[in-house]
């Protein structure tokens, strides 16, 4: 706590006025105290003597005199071992705990340490004494679940030290002390295994940022080969209500191939957190064989939670992420929604009285957005190493209408945009994701000649779907005619993708490839049928048949005979290829 | 602190502005005009201008009028007293009955600990066939019912409030035309449903104020007995009112409008209500059914809007039916599996067969030639919506159940319908001479 003292001027909504007698910053942490409660909130204006401080809880109660203390830091969240498979509010208080402190409800002004400070982490040193290190240089490890959780030197220590003591491998608490360092003036600083960092500065201790390429493999058939994304990058999903956003998140938090899961529930139901908060800890993660649970951190700021603390929610988020990254792992941020972050911004605008922009939202609601999704990034590290954070931020347009301005300036900063669509979502098509509408800039799984030909026959089936509607299908031409049915056909075997099946639920990228290469056989050829019955009934079997492949066991029995059986069946009908397609073939060839 | 001032600075719309001291944020004042007395609450803070909404309107307000601080926010008396009767949005009995003062509680508390949640697991039976069958409602869960003015959807509502399996219900009625409150009222007290009811009811023509507390005053109360163990059901008619009203208040302050006039918080204050809805592990629960109107039939109107973002799915209630298609209860998933092994299959079944229908019916009307099977299926519809839609049917989900058999046997055969053999050589009907033979 500094000497600044302030006391309360006013009150609005979840915005106290305090007029203050010292030095203040902007975005530092004060408390208003009520009783023998202190609430926390954030300094976001100055005015002379005057400041605006958005209030992190309830403001009932609140009355003009009553006492605010400042902190002389900003908010920040505890960076150390034992973050993963936590779950935390907005302000990353740790909600199991709370609840067994406070019971059913989220009492007001309770506040816990981040990190266990019992718990013992097994240390091994990494440096000696003498050794020169620099801000987020290794100074020893701890293993957290499967990875080697790095102790680095705080990253705004921006001196070169000397480390003049530390202590031998063995069990040590977050708040015990391990090391010494000494900076050039002999000033010695004695760290723990846990720092703080404020949570709206970006972590950018590494020693370049790289393009990114890589692909993160979502195990999502529509994504991964038509949308995909990559490690380091980012990519929004907008959708109306019901279309399936946060199912999409759901599984993309389980299946996603990274090392860590940041789950940001920001201003969404609570119920849904709740799901991922019961099953993660049953699900076994295939890549390591060890619960879900164990690469997963869940913010959870849902939306009846004080909404001050839902802006701070996706910060605490990708800080998570970052100082993650600085040990070299893969971190993907989910945020669900980026809408209702947006929103909380709009209230404090409002109540500041700052002039409104488009439907009401404040006029640096797109910098502020290009500032968090520009938080991604693969970078290299001064060790060599990699470590990226990839951002997928879900969108929730008002009216389902992507014209909105929260939609609008997140499509200016992503790299992929997998827009949901509700037609899509009524007629049961899972994932919901347009394929017509949506874009990546990313490099993907299968070859883009190939992928956009694809597309090609979804867009034309797409068109000939349209006419029929008003000519018939009688008025419709045979060729037209089987164009559409490749497309219902795509449609239906590769991108909807049924993710109660055990075996279609996640399909690994060898797996994508190979059955596109069979797709394509089938989407290239020329076929001679009769007349349309004949045409559609071939087709309804070929997406049986398809849709039992999908669901058998990769390379297994099942699958070699299904295949056969696809080939075959194509095999009898074909009378050619579509010229435009040869070159295609030759390279998704299975 | 309890201290009077007799002089009103400001008095704009329902909201006035005294000078005062000490007085704190959500406090309440009683406000003493000509007219009588009536409550206020301290919405704004600045300096020592106290800025305080008029439960009763500011109407007919001096400026010379005595505002006294009560040094507390706003709170209801609960306990078991409080069942069978009918109070106003501020806690007053509107039915002769005696005041309750005792044992006062705070409403508007804190939210529920997600992790102290719990996935939904329990049915509530309501004994008509598009809920239970088709959109079961969940222990929990909150789901609006999307309308237009004019649907019946406060008689689906008392349909519900009189057949749902639940320990209590309470009516939180916002903005209530006079007839439709006393219309409930009637119905429950002939349904015998009163003693396990509680009204808290604004009507129309009372003060808008009042009708932002409705939802909050009845939530507090509903929490107060699920704690105690208690299965409470709330109904909320119509969220539409409430929005509007906060509106009202919204635009007397000058803030600044988001969408259509709406305040920023809109999606914030609406889910603060909904989120209400809750199972405590080991104690009650409360599920909340709410009523919102589309103005305009438009879903993407910002009430709708928001108010679909925040629920666990939506009925749409139109031309007098639950719509098959649109509506939704997304939690059903979580129960449908434990009632009975054909639930699944004759939930998906028969919507699907009801679409082709439409397509059938939509192909007859533009004058397409029919064939035998759009003959099945018009008869088929026509069946479906007579015995499953009628809101009017009151039967178990296991009957409903076996109707839907009946009628799917009546209309196809066997192998037409789409349905695993296994439940089919279980579940079909024998042919009408088998059966009385076997009876």
């Amino acid at each position: 706590m500094t000497e600044t003292r302030g006391k309360v001027v006013g009150v609005n909504g979840n915005m106290v006025s305090v007029e203050v007698d010292g030095n203040i910053s902007l975005n530092e942490v004060g408390y208003v105290v009520i009783g023998d409660k202190k609430l926390k909130a954030e300094v976001i204006r100055i005015r002379g003597n005057r400041a605006e401080l958005q209030v992190f809880e309830m403001t009932r109660g609140i009355g003009v005199g009553d006492p605010v203390e400042f902190s002389g830091e900003l908010l920040a969240v505890e960076l150390g071992p034992g973050l993963l498979s936590m779950i935390y509010d907005g302000l990353q208080n740790p909600l199991p705990e709370l609840a067994e402190q406070c019971g059913f409800f989220l009492e007001r002004g309770v506040y816990l340490p981040a990190l266990n400070r019992t718990t013992k982490w097994t240390f091994t040193p990494k440096v000696e004494v003498g050794d020169t290190v620099t801000a987020a240089d290794t100074l020893g490890t701890v293993p957290e679940g499967i990875f080697d959780h790095r102790i680095m030197v705080p990253f705004d220590m921006t001196e070169t030290y000397t480390v003049k003591s530390i202590v031998s491998k063995g069990d040590y608490t977050v708040e015990d002390q391990v090391v010494e360092l000494e900076d050039s003036k002999g000033n010695v600083s004695q760290l723990t295994m846990k720092f703080e960092w404020p949570v709206k500065r970006a972590i950018s201790n590494y020693e370049e940022r790289l393009k990114t390429g890589e692909q993160m493999v979502t195990k999502l058939r529509i994504v991964d080969t038509f949308i995909p994304v990559s490690l380091g990058g980012t990519y929004c999903i907008p959708g109306p209500f019901g279309a399936g956003k946060t199912v999409m998140q759901q599984i993309t938090s389980r299946n996603a191939e990274v090392d860590i899961v940041i789950i940001a529930a920001c201003g969404e139901r609570a119920g849904e957190v709740v799901e991922t908060l019961r099953e993660f800890p049953e699900l076994t993660d295939p890549r390591t064989g060890r619960t879900l649970m164990e690469r997963t951190v869940i913010i959870c700021n849902t939306s009846s939670m004080p909404v001050a603390a839902r802006e701070a929610s996706v910060y605490t988020a990708v800080t998570l992420a970052e100082y993650y990254r600085q040990m070299g792992l893969h971190v993907l941020v989910l945020a669900d929604s980026t809408s209702r972050w947006a929103q909380a911004m709009r209230e404090m605008s409002g109540r500041l009285e700052e002039i409104p922009g488009e439907e009401a939202f404040p006029a640096y609601l797109e910098s502020v957005i290009a500032g968090f999704y520009e938080r991604s990034g693969l970078v290299r590290l001064k060790d060599g190493t990699k470590g990226s954070v990839t951002i997928g931020g879900s969108v929730s347009p008002a009216g389902g209408n992507f014209e909105e301005p929260v939609t609008q300036a997140t499509l200016k900063v992503v790299g992929a945009f997998h827009g949901l669509s509700r037609e899509r979502s009524d007629a049961r098509k899972y994932p919901a994701i347009d394929p017509l509408d949506s874009w990546s800039k990313y490099p993907g799984s299968v070859d883009k000649d190939a992928t956009e030909y694809a597309r090609s026959i979804l867009f034309r089936g797409n068109e000939v779907d349209q006419m029929m509607k008003v000519v018939g299908e009688e008025g419709t031409s045979l060729d037209d005619y089987v164009i559409y049915q490749k497309g219902e056909f795509m449609d239906a075997v590769y991108l909807q993708q049924n993710a109660f099946d055990p075996v279609d639920a996640a399909v690994s990228v060898e797996r994508q490839q190979h059955i596109f290469g069979v797709m394509m056989q089938i989407l290239a050829s020329e076929f001679g049928f009769e007349g349309k019955d004949e045409a559609r009934m071939f087709f309804n079997e070929l997406r049986q048949k398809f849709i039992d492949y999908n669901g058998s066991e990769w390379d297994g029995d099942d699958f070699k005979k299904l295949e056969q059986e696809i080939l075959d069946q194509v095999e009898s009908k074909k009378s050619g290829v579509d010229r435009l397609a040869v070159d295609i073939l030759e390279t998704t060839k299975a | 602190m309890q201290k009077v001032y007799s002089k009103i600075d400001a008095i704009q719309g329902n909201v006035i502005t005294v000078t005062a001291s000490g007085v704190r944020y959500g406090d309440l004042a009683t406000v003493n005009s000509s007219h009588g007395t009536s409550l206020a609450e301290v919405i704004r803070l600045n300096g020592t201008n106290v800025s305080m909404q008029v439960f009763t309107g500011g109407r007919g307000i001096s400026t010379g009028d005595e505002v006294r601080f009560l040094g507390h926010s706003m709170k209801i008396s609960f306990s078991d007293n409080l069942l069978g009767r009918i109070f106003d949005g501020s806690g007053r009995p509107r039915d002769n009955g005696p005041t309750l003062e005792e044992n006062l509680i705070e409403i508007g508390g804190p939210s529920v600990n997600p992790a102290r949640r719990v996935i939904p697991r329990n049915m509530i039976r309501t004994g008509i066939p598009m809920i239970d069958v088709f959109n079961t409602l969940v222990e929990s869960q909150k789901l609006p019912i999307f309308s237009v003015s004019g649907e019946p959807y406060n008689d689906l509502l008392s349909r519900i409030a009189m057949q749902a399996e639940v320990d209590m219900i309470i009516l939180a009625g916002i903005g209530l035309k006079y007839d439709d409150y006393l219309t409930f009222r009637e119905q429950l007290e002939e349904g015998g449903a009163m003693a396990r009811t509680i009204f808290f009811v604004h009507t129309a023509s009372d003060p808008i104020v009042e009708s932002l507390l409705v939802p909050d005053v009845s939530l507090a109360v509903a929490e107060r007995f699920a704690l105690k163990g208690k299965r409470v059901l709330v109904l909320l008619t119509d969220m539409t009112n409430f929005a509007d009203s906060m509106k009202e208040i919204a635009i007397t302050m000058e803030q600044v409008p988001s969408n259509r006039g709406y305040p920023g918080d809109l999606y914030s204050q609406l889910a603060a209500r909904y989120e209400k809805a809750v199972d405590f592990e080991g104690a009650g629960s409360i599920t909340i059914l709410g009523a919102t109107t589309m103005p305009g039939d438009d879903v993407t109107h910002p009430v709708p809007d928001n108010t679909g973002y925040i629920t666990e799915g939506q009925y749409y209630l139109r031309n007098g039916r639950i719509e098959p298609f649109g509506s939704l209860s997304r939690l059903k998933q979580l129960v449908n599996d434990k009632t009975r092994k054909d639930h699944r299959a004759i939930m998906d079944g028969m919507i699907r067969l009801y679409a082709a229908y439409k397509e059938s019916l939509e192909k007859k009307s533009m004058g397409f030639r029919m064939g035998e099977w759009d003959n099945k299926l018009l008869k088929y519809g026509e069946a479906f919506e007579r015995t499953m839609m009628d809101l009017s049917v009151n039967i178990p989900l296991e009957e409903a159940l076996d109707k839907g058999w009946e009628i799917l046997a009546d209309c196809f055969d066997a192998n037409e319908t789409g349905l695993k053999s296994e439940l089919l050589r279980e579940f079909w009907p024998k042919k009408e001479g088998q059966r009385q033979e076997s009876a």
